[in-house]
């Protein structure tokens, strides 16, 4: 008890167990009520308020793809002018070199294709992703994350974070366990 | 009391028994006899496709039976229809998923996988088909090379390359994606340490945090509105490789929606003919119900009548263009040397698919896989109908030609759909067949009530 500071140095949080998503979701409320600012939940199948409570933002993802999607169209026209008007031009039934109609359909695929890979590829790069080691699972709990269990962790770099105070509020949560997070 | 419907899926379901019921399958260390048995089977054929090809390199498409005046056969129709499988994969797990239809979480895995699976199968045979498949890259991809080739962006075959790329490719990327998260149950539930590390790699390291779930959701319903145009423009542009020609039989304007139809058909024909027996087998009838395989069929249904809709226009089009060619063109599909095939297919497309408006038949999984398999000969019959009876008798009657296909046709035929349920049946022992996170949503305990 006397090296309470040590052991919160090592920490990464307080983490909180709950049985459904509709208790996490109270104690999320209640958790960011009370003025906390570094807060994530883990739930095993997607909750949309969650993402509303704790982090409010929207990902940017939409707008990357967008600019995947423009820059797979550009990509796909002008390769495909460059290739058939000015690197290797060949007269078929005397149709314009540049006949654009025919350069629709790569232009379409390719527009698909890079904004695709801008979702997937961004969804995994934004969320930081692949990360083989955090903290969390060092709970040993936690691995029922992806089976039927809630969890919710106020980390140490909160402010008002406190160990003993963190642990005392989410037992308050209705938590059915709280453990602690080791860094 | 009439109008209540089966539930998505049965009553007694709670997390864990979701969880257990699909993880166990690829977790256990137990081969059923049943699938080694079967996968015997498919790997005979798999061989047989290895040998096809093999000889096919030796010695050069020589070996198969088209030749002038039918210069595409075998290939190209095997290729259509293989692709055409695929495109019910894609249709329930994108299409569906934005018309929120929850009865598709139960079969979009796997039907998203014989999507992979038939696309591949698909691409051996205009790969091989180039009789030098290591060539194929500057033929196919516009890569600059010492020769200072490039591709002929005019024409509707290099249209298919990129059309059917992009498909496999974000085909590809859609499935992986939907598994992360139950990559991480696997990882979790894994008992030995070598499973853990691969599905925990396979996993990214997914925690399924608010952040992650959040940008996940966003990113599964772009891919899915990406992939719905994506899968009406690739039976689209495969449709083009016909329709762009002036060959009778092929230049016509419906030749695209007709396509989309009849590849949509053959789609859910194949993801019944797998589902029916997977669901007996793996004891999977509680998250694959009889609204599942009753909805599939509607849908086979209604597809199969746009299809018989597509042979009446085709053949009042060739009355009604007035042009000889045309006209001798469906009297020959109807009565000339091939005209079994034509009977054949209109008596599986058109006659016996009507069996699917009663309930009765719609609800009886013997009858229904038995009208599967039909169903399949029949579109692969339309394929065979399309391409041969167009081509062996053109304009000129001095150039008209049989064709017949020789045992390496059909070897490469057999072989790839050896190969194909190799990989769909090591996808069913080593991949979650179901999706885990997604069906547990359509539980009570995922709902949240909206803030009072």
């Amino acid at each position: 008890m006397a090296h309470a500071p040590e052991t919160s140095s090592a920490l990464h949080g307080v983490m909180a167990e709950f049985d459904s998503g509709q208790a996490l979701v109270d104690a999320a409320r209640q958790t960011m009520a009370q003025g906390f600012t570094r807060v994530e939940a883990y739930s095993p199948v997607p909750i949309e308020e969650l993402n509303d409570i704790i982090h409010k933002k929207r990902t940017v993802l939409p707008k990357l793809v967008l600019g995947g999607g423009l820059t797979g169209m550009a990509t796909g026209f002008v390769l495909q002018y460059w290739a058939s008007v000015i690197e290797y031009p060949m007269n078929v039934g005397g149709r314009p070199q540049a006949s654009w109609t025919t350069f629709i359909v790569p232009s379409y695929e390719l527009t698909i294709l890079f904004s695709a890979l801008t979702a997937a590829i961004g969804m995994a790069l934004l969320s930081g992703l692949p990360q083989p080691y955090h903290p969390v699972f060092n709970v040993e709990r936690f691995s029922m994350a992806s089976s039927d269990k809630f969890f919710l962790v106020i980390e140490s770099t909160d402010p008002k974070f406190d160990q003993r105070a963190a642990t005392e509020f989410l037992k308050g949560t209705g938590a059915k366990g709280v453990y602690d997070v080791a860094e | 009391m009439a109008l209540q419907e089966t539930p998505v899926i049965l009553p007694g379901h709670d997390f864990e028994t979701v969880t257990e019921t699909i993880a166990e399958i690829p977790l256990s260390r137990r081969f059923p006899l049943g699938w080694i048995g079967i996968i015997l089977v498919a790997l005979a054929g798999a061989g047989l496709l290895q040998m096809a090809l093999g000889y096919l390199v030796l010695k050069g498409i020589g070996l198969w039976g088209n030749n002038a005046p039918v210069g595409w056969a075998f290939d190209i129709i095997n290729f259509v229809w293989w692709i055409g499988i695929g495109h019910a994969g894609t249709l329930i797990s994108a299409i569906l998923l934005l018309f929120k239809q929850q009865w598709r979480m139960s079969i979009s895995r796997f039907a998203e996988a014989m999507t992979i699976f038939a696309v591949i199968c698909a691409a051996i045979f205009p790969i091989f088909h180039t009789g030098r498949p290591w060539l194929a890259a500057y033929w196919l991809f516009p890569y600059p090379n010492t020769m200072g080739l490039w591709p002929q962006f005019k024409s509707p075959l290099i249209w298919d390359v990129f059309a059917v790329s992009t498909y496999a490719t974000v085909s590809v990327v859609f499935w992986y994606v939907g598994l992360i998260p139950d990559f991480a149950t696997m990882r979790d539930r894994a008992v030995s340490r070598v499973k853990a590390i691969v599905f925990g790699t396979l996993s990214l390291g997914w925690r399924g945090s608010a952040r992650h779930w959040h940008r996940y959701e966003v990113a599964t319903l772009i891919l899915a509105g990406l992939s719905t145009p994506l899968v009406l423009s690739v039976h689209t542009v495969v449709s083009f490789d016909f329709a762009v020609s002036v060959i009778p039989g092929w230049h016509a304007t419906i030749f695209p929606p007709y396509f989309v139809a009849g590849a949509i058909y053959s789609g859910f024909a194949m993801v019944l003919s797998l589902a029916i027996p997977v669901r007996r087998f793996y004891g999977m009838e509680s998250l694959i119900t009889m609204r599942h395989i009753d909805n599939m069929a509607k849908i086979m249904l209604a597809t199969g009548l746009m299809v018989g809709y597509g042979y009446a226009m085709e053949a009042f089009f060739a009355w009604y263009s007035a042009s000889p060619h045309e006209r001798f063109m469906m009297w020959n599909r109807m009565f000339g040397p091939y005209a079994w095939s034509y009977w054949a297919l209109i008596s599986i497309n058109v006659v016996m698919i009507q069996l699917l408006w009663f309930k009765r038949v719609r609800t009886n999984t013997t009858l229904l896989f038995v009208m599967s398999l039909f169903v399949n000969v029949g579109m692969w019959l339309e394929r065979f109908v399309i391409i041969v009876t167009s081509l062996n008798r053109d304009f000129v009657p001095s150039s008209w030609g049989m064709y017949y296909p020789t045992r390496w046709d059909f070897m490469t035929f057999f072989g790839t759909i050896g190969l194909f349920l190799t990989l769909f049946l090591l996808f069913l022992r080593f991949v979650p067949m179901i999706s885990i996170f997604e069906v547990k949503t359509l539980l009570p305990q995922a709902k949240v009530k909206a803030e009072h």
